[in-house]
């Protein structure tokens, strides 16, 4: 049945047509609340070691009080040398990410090379700034390209770090102490993930948002040695 | 000139006859809800690839001078000609090549695919709309 209203087509993207309703709702149920969109209250941690970067995660994802997913993977592919650990509103890293990974498909059949992890910051710096933070996703982006090993940070505003060590999410505090006093330059490749282990231990012991497992992956130089799935420890 | 370049830019202005508020059609009109845009990003998005071509064009002519974004946008308004009625799916080849965004993903790609809207508008009256008779 075709609507006399419609005078064109609607624009691809994001929809704001219920943005007015959702706000005249929420003024009008004092004590009502919209359901909470699933958040991952999570530790992640990077840390850039002699062959490459490590990157590990908790598996814990949470809907206000109540723990949604035990298993919950947040170390997401992006390219076969770039991981990408993420942490805020789960469907929004998951989606950013997947574009992402898309994007730089697209670019390495085109041109036919592996993606830089630099590329990959700049795409979701220029994705995350141009939705002023309302896309909830903070991402450690971890990969190993021509130009060496590299350990970035993007927030949901598009703010932009790299360091050599990291962690993000709401157990950041107690796993970035870990970090700071184990870190050092050039480390071997399991005391590197021994490192990362503890530091994610130390955030899912001290933060209620984190818990249940933890993901290691080592992303390596050479990209023959890494393994498909990263692994799961148990905990 | 072909008719089909007249893109009209209906944004949080009245869509009615002579600027004035078509009650018929859009419905009761409310100061707040004609005032401000009721997404903080609902402005920036509509006028978002408007913007970005502004820049890129400006940036262009400053480094190459005026000839370069004047050749480029010759060759964006042929390429927006080459569209179906407003009522069907365009797929935009040629203006998707010339931006580059025929090697790009982004979200428009995924969400509110105007191919698959539930909203089937009337063909007559999108054309006239669309040729500014309506």
């Amino acid at each position: 049945m075709a609507l006399s209203n419609v005078l064109e087509t609607p624009a691809a993207g994001f929809n704001f047509d219920n943005a007015a309703r959702n706000a005249a709702l929420e003024g009008l149920f004092d004590g009502g609340q919209t359901p909470k969109p699933l958040k991952t209250g999570t530790t992640i941690a990077g840390v850039v070691f002699k062959d490459g970067v490590v990157l590990g995660a908790d598996t814990r994802a949470t809907s206000s009080e109540v723990v949604a997913d035990k298993m919950c993977a947040k170390i997401h592919y992006i390219a076969p040398n770039i991981y990408c650990c993420g942490a805020g509103t789960a469907a929004d890293t998951e989606k950013t990410t997947d574009l992402l990974s898309s994007n730089l498909t697209i670019f390495s059949l085109n041109s036919g090379r592996n993606p830089r992890v630099v590329m990959a910051v700049n795409i979701l710096q220029d994705m995350l700034y141009r939705y002023h933070g309302q896309i909830g996703a903070n991402l450690i982006l971890g990969g190993v390209d021509c130009t060496g090993n590299h350990l970035y940070t993007v927030g949901p505003y598009g703010s932009v770090n790299k360091v050599p060590y990291l962690s993000m999410g709401s157990g950041d505090l107690a796993a970035l102490g870990i970090l700071e006093d184990g870190f050092k330059h050039d480390l071997e490749l399991e005391k590197a993930k021994e490192l990362v282990c503890a530091a994610i231990h130390a955030g899912i012991m001290s933060d209620l948002g984190s818990g249940n497992n933890i993901d290691i992956y080592p992303t390596r130089s050479q990209s023959t040695k890494t393994t498909g799935r990263p692994a799961r420890r148990r905990f | 000139m072909c008719c089909w370049c007249f893109v009209p830019v209906a944004g949080l202005c009245p869509q009615g006859a002579y600027g004035v508020r078509d009650s018929l059609r859009s419905g009761f009109s409310s100061v707040k809800n004609e005032l401000l845009p009721s997404h903080p990003l609902e402005l920036s998005e509509k006028n978002f690839q408007l913007n970005k071509d502004k820049m890129n064009f400006s940036t262009l002519r400053n480094i190459q001078g005026l000839h370069a974004p004047l050749k480029l946008q010759m060759e964006y308004r042929a390429a927006r000609q080459i569209q179906r009625l407003p009522f069907l799916q365009s797929s935009n080849l040629a203006l998707d090549t010339l931006r580059g965004s025929d090697e790009a993903i982004g979200f428009e790609d995924v969400l509110s695919d105007p191919a698959q809207c539930e909203m089937m508008g009337e063909p007559h009256m999108m054309v006239e709309y669309k040729l500014g008779l309506l």
